[in-house]
């Protein structure tokens, strides 16, 4: 289906290239952030508080100061002199470093305990004695606004409730209007769990400050390492640590997922505590921290409504949010997107009118809200949008897949302005949804769910069909912490013509090492194999915002191709200069310039650069080396169309997925297979929450399944074999065309295996199953329509 | 893994792994495929000061056939189980129970006799041993005894294995050439502990009547259990669906299952009542 035009050993866009980080990683010889083992290193553990809302009255270290080899003992006292002891957020609300006088949630950090071991730290944490005034904390985000509510952010000036921000979208009359007119409304209360991205890497550093030299060298789990040097900047600038003396390096990484964008506090103790004793900090938390306490995704809770025509026309849609987002506001999302990017949640169809709103509010949990292989709150959107869109199917006694059809965006319409102000770039939403329907057979699965039913075997069908907004984003509307959310690429070609390029992004697992140099191959016919790509360290990569949210191809994957494309218009001079001809004479083709007509006289881009090197025309400067800040025009939305068939055990209520169809449409592909991978990944992180996920808390704030015994991630054997597909509508305003589509399964997964659980059982009564949906809940479910006596 | 500071020792002989316990006395434990103990270290839920490896010593695992028993040595990894020929063919129970026990990597290291000594009621061994009326062979400075299975669970992980013995071997009544095997758990994902589990033994003559019953429930109840009403519905009786939804209903009423993120109590009964069912019909259709 994909055509190439570079040939296999060029390896550009669209081969299939085997993964050229992957040598080290099958062979054990990654470099992980634990991997880094520095002379004079000593080791952190935390000290966490066991309460979710507690005064503390009182840290006793002297216990864990008489195990020989325990360094120090640090707590919030300790930083406060050094106004260290908070720290921003990166959406500009604050976050303790260390507390000085009260936790906010059970795992919150209490205090550091510093060692020459990694087991005598642990051994001195152990033995710190924290003495506690327990309170009651506050879980439920729906009490957190009553006026008994302890009012849980005193330290904010003029703070009188525990409301954080609320936020709209689309017009709110028009919206009401149509709703009031409307001969079918339909209404959800839905949950979108909190979840975990339980990266197999958990997060750590080690901060290595040089007395002598005033620098800071900060190996660290990060998924921006540029952005997080800036924020280093600001808040220990006042200490002496300037930019320029701040060196982050991010090494290899395993799996981030959005859990690695935000800046945790043992990174910030870490530093504190290197610049103060001048020894290199080791802090790598362990799987339970990890779980416990770095940032959730999701927990949102919506209502979501649909009006419409009897006939099956969408008119409008309505979504109302609590966002729960724990003591403090820690999300990633761009500056002015509070919600992120919740207002694509106007879906795949076409109608004009729509209203969402969103209150966040505090609670005593764990903060967060990261982009969990979504891009900024896509994936609640779309569950919302794609739930009640089956609910208000099902209303009007139309097939779910019909009533799609029936109300898709045209291909023709695009672009298309949506009710909440996007500007969507392409799609072919009728194509994909047929292709998924051919795949599995649609109408026959419906004639054997008739007869199984008539059996009384529960079988499901559920769909999905998403649109999702990515590659944030464009400078006017996007920046986090004011600096604008461009990416970049650094093109350095060497005189043999083999290359180095570095970029702004930070792989995590998606490959950039082999999909950029296939761009660059793409662009300038250099192998790919022969192009090394390096991201990750503050002092030789082009500044970038990082790899989250589906950007990396849209933003430094444009930056790419643009610092190429600057590369084949000098080796064009070039190469007319060394043939003596006009440059209107020459052509290209994958790998060399040839004279228009005589095919046979051309120059190699190996020739050309050499010559850059060895015999550039005079007047032009030497080298061949090239960048480019790329600041994409819009956003890129890919689409897909997901098709879930479930069989449930009617006595046990187990749930068994037994086919999956993902159609994707992410525009041009870079590299099928590693798509592929991604999509796959994507599509277990999306069943994840739709069955198994979710971080569960009672009401004394304590959490119930902190460890990966309870914590189901779901593995190879819960997955079904995923049957994947591809429609192609390019990105008109992107240089290769290409959309994004690490995040695309993850966020349309989880509606069509909730839709598929539903439809199973829809004919009982049930018209909605809070995800995870779990053999045990959906068993309550059953019970309460009286299926279960 | 950062447990707290423990010795270690690996003798290559049960009495020396036996002086080794009695000198270290009740803070060493014994470490076979650790893995229940070493979870419990990591987390420091468990501190042994030592740690008595009998890895090393041979000649602890085999299964064989012999004096009418079938024998399994108390360091046969679970993997062995999964393996063996003798047990797929004629003791099809333990082959449904290994392929359910946490996932490859625990069973290519943990052992039968470690899953039944921790003395965990969510461990899946302990019920297919109560089913199949398995006998423990237990060594100690004096000598070996032998303890029937219903003996030797006392409570949460308290067994009869006392403080300065060996489990060395398990022992089981070979099952007759009209006896069929089956073990099921419902479990929320692979690696999970039951929700709940049924291990079912069931002996029948020429004519069809049940001559032996074993049923033994895993994860529902503070011990492992045997459903000890329903076998006797079902000893004398000609399995008749009546009987085998009788057993089922005994079996979910007499067990006391503790309500947590893998259920409810009323959902645990349910399901002991449906996998009591299967498996009953399931060892019925093995016998034949």
């Amino acid at each position: 289906m994909i055509k190439c035009k570079t040939s296999r050993e060029i390896g550009g866009m669209g081969h299939s290239i085997k993964r050229k980080e992957d040598d080290r990683f099958i062979q054990g010889k990654g470099n992980y952030v634990d991997d880094v083992k520095l002379p004079g290193m000593l080791y952190m553990d935390i000290v966490r508080s066991p309460y979710a809302y507690a005064k503390i009255k009182n840290i006793d270290a002297s216990k864990a100061l008489e195990i020989e080899g325990v360094v120090a003992v640090v707590t919030g006292k300790d930083l406060e002199q050094y106004n260290l002891h908070w720290m921003p957020t990166l959406m500009s609300d604050t976050q303790m470093v260390l507390p000085t006088d009260t936790v906010m949630y059970q795992a919150q950090e209490v205090a550091a305990v510093i060692a020459t071991s990694r087991y005598l730290a642990r051994d001195g944490k152990e033995a710190v004695r924290v003495e506690y005034e327990p309170m009651s904390p506050l879980m439920d985000p729906y009490k957190a606004l009553d006026d008994d509510a302890p009012l849980l952010r005193p330290d904010k000036e003029g703070k009188t409730d525990n409301h954080i921000w609320h936020w709209e979208a689309g017009d709110k009359e028009k919206t009401d209007s149509v709703f009031e007119a409307a001969d079918v409304v339909v209404k959800e209360q839905m949950h979108i769990p909190r979840i975990h991205v339980a990266s197999i890497e958990t997060c750590g550093c080690v901060a290595s400050y040089d007395k002598v030299e005033n620098h800071l060298t900060m190996y660290m789990t990060t998924q921006a390492p540029h952005a997080i040097r800036t924020v280093i900047a600001l808040v220990a600038g006042h200490v002496g640590l300037t930019e320029e003396k701040i060196r982050v390096i991010s090494p290899d990484i395993g799996g981030g997922f959005g859990g690695k964008v935000p800046v945790y506090p043992g990174y910030v103790i870490a530093i504190a505590v290197s610049f103060l004793t001048g020894a290199p900090i080791k802090w790598i938390e362990d799987r339970s921290e990890n779980l416990q306490a770095d940032s959730f995704a999701r927990d949102y809770h919506i209502t979501a409504e649909m009006a419409g025509t009897k006939e099956g026309k969408i008119l409008a849609t309505r979504f109302k949010v609590l966002a729960d987002h724990g003591y403090t506001d820690a999300s990633a999302n761009p500056s002015k997107f509070p919600t992120g990017l919740f207002s694509i949640g106007t879906g795949s169809y076409d109608y004009n009118a729509s209203f969402m709103e969103a209150d966040a509010v505090y609670t005593n949990k764990p903060p967060g809200g990261v982009a969990y292989r979504c891009s900024f709150r896509v994936t609640e959107a779309v569950h919302a949008i794609e739930r009640i869109t089956d609910t208000f199917a099902r209303e009007v006694g139309i097939d779910p897949a019909d009533l799609r059809m029936q109300n898709f965006i045209k291909k023709e319409d695009f672009p298309w302005q949506s009710p909440t102000g996007w500007e969507y770039d392409s799609g072919d939403y009728h194509a994909g949804l047929e292709l998924a329907m051919k795949t599995v057979d649609y109408h026959a699965l419906r004639k054997e769910q008739a007869e199984k039913r008539a059996q009384g075997k529960f079988m499901g069908i559920g769909i999905s069909t998403f649109t999702e907004i990515v590659g944030a984003g464009p400078s006017k509307d996007f920046d986090i912490l004011g600096i604008k959310m461009f990416d970049s690429a650094e093109i350095r070609v060497h005189p043999t013509g083999k290359a180095i390029a570095r970029f702004g992004t930070k792989s995590q697992g998606q490959g950039h090492e082999t999909t950029y140099a296939q761009i660059v191959a793409e662009e300038l016919g250099i192998p790919a194999e022969h192009i090394q790509i390096e991201e990750g360290d503050t002092d030789t990569a082009p500044y970038g915002l990082g790899t989250y949210a589906s950007r990396s191809t849209p933003t430094a994957g444009a930056a790419a191709a643009m610092a190429a494309r600057k590369l084949r218009k000098k080796a064009k001079k070039i190469a007319a200069y060394l043939m003596e001809v006009s440059e209107d004479d020459l052509e290209w083709e994958p790998g060399k310039f040839f004279v228009k007509g005589a095919p046979e006289k051309s120059k190699t881009i190996q020739e050309i650069v050499f010559a850059a090197y060895t015999n550039h025309p005079q007047g032009m400067e030497a080298g061949f080396e090239a960048t480019h800040y790329y600041d994409p025009p819009n956003l890129t939305f890919p689409s897909g169309a997901y098709i879930c068939i479930v069989d449930i055990d009617e006595e046990t209520c187990d749930i068994k997925i037994r086919r999956f169809v993902a159609i994707d449409d992410c525009g041009n592909i870079i590299n099928p297979m590693i798509v592929q991978g991604q999509v796959h990944g994507g599509l277990t992180q999306g069943l994840a929450p739709a069955m198994y996920e979710e971080l569960i808390y009672d009401e004394s704030g304590n959490i119930l399944n902190g460890t990966l015994m309870d914590y189901l991630v779901p593995t190879a054997v819960e997955s079904p074999s995923w049957e994947t597909g591809h429609t192609v509508t390019p990105s008109p305003h992107h240089p290769i065309g290409a959309k994004g589509v690490g995040e695309s399964p993850t966020v349309g997964a989880p509606p069509a295996i909730a839709n598929a659980i539903v439809d199973a059982v829809a004919h009982l009564g049930i018209s909605h199953l809070e995800i995870p949906i779990t053999p045990f809940k959906l068993f309550k479910e059953l019970k309460k329509v009286g299926y279960f006596k | 893994m950062i447990p707290e500071h423990f010795g270690y020792s690996a003798p290559s002989s049960i009495s020396e792994a036996l002086s080794l316990l009695k000198e270290h006395g009740e803070d060493a434990k014994i470490l076979a495929g650790g893995h229940s103990l070493l979870p419990m270290m990591k987390l420091r839920f468990a501190s042994p000061s030592h740690l008595v490896d009998i890895n090393n010593i041979p000649g602890l695992s085999y299964i064989k056939e012999e004096d009418g028993r079938l024998k399994i040595g108390a360091m046969t990894r679970e993997v062995d189980l999964e393996e063996s020929d003798v047990i797929s063919t004629r003791y099809p129970i333990f082959t449904d129970a290994s392929k359910l026990i946490a996932d490859p990597q625990v069973r290519n290291f943990g052992t039968v006799g470690g899953n039944i000594a921790h003395g965990d009621a969510a461990n899946d061994h302990p019920a297919v041993m109560i089913a199949l009326r398995a006998e423990v062979e237990i060594a100690g400075e004096n000598g070996s005894r032998t303890v029937p299975i219903d003996d030797f669970f006392y409570g949460f992980y308290m067994t009869a294995v006392q403080q300065g013995e060996i489990l060395t071997e398990i022992s089981i009544p070979s099952l007759g050439e009209r006896a069929g095997s089956a073990y099921h758990k419902a479990e929320r994902k692979v690696g999970d502990y039951a929700t709940a589990g049924v291990a079912v033994v069931i002996e029948v003559d020429a004519e069809g009547s049940c001559t032996k019953a074993g049923i033994g429930l895993t994860n529902v109840n503070p011990t492992p259990m045997r459903a000890a009403r329903s076998e006797e519905v079902l000893v004398g009786s000609k399995l008749t669906s009546e009987d085998i939804e009788k057993a089922a209903e005994y079996a979910a009423a007499d067990c006391s299952p503790s309500p947590d993120l893998r259920g409810d109590e009323e959902y645990k009964r349910h399901l002991v009542n449906v996998i009591t069912k299967r498996m009953i019909n399931k060892a019925i259709q093995r016998a034949s």
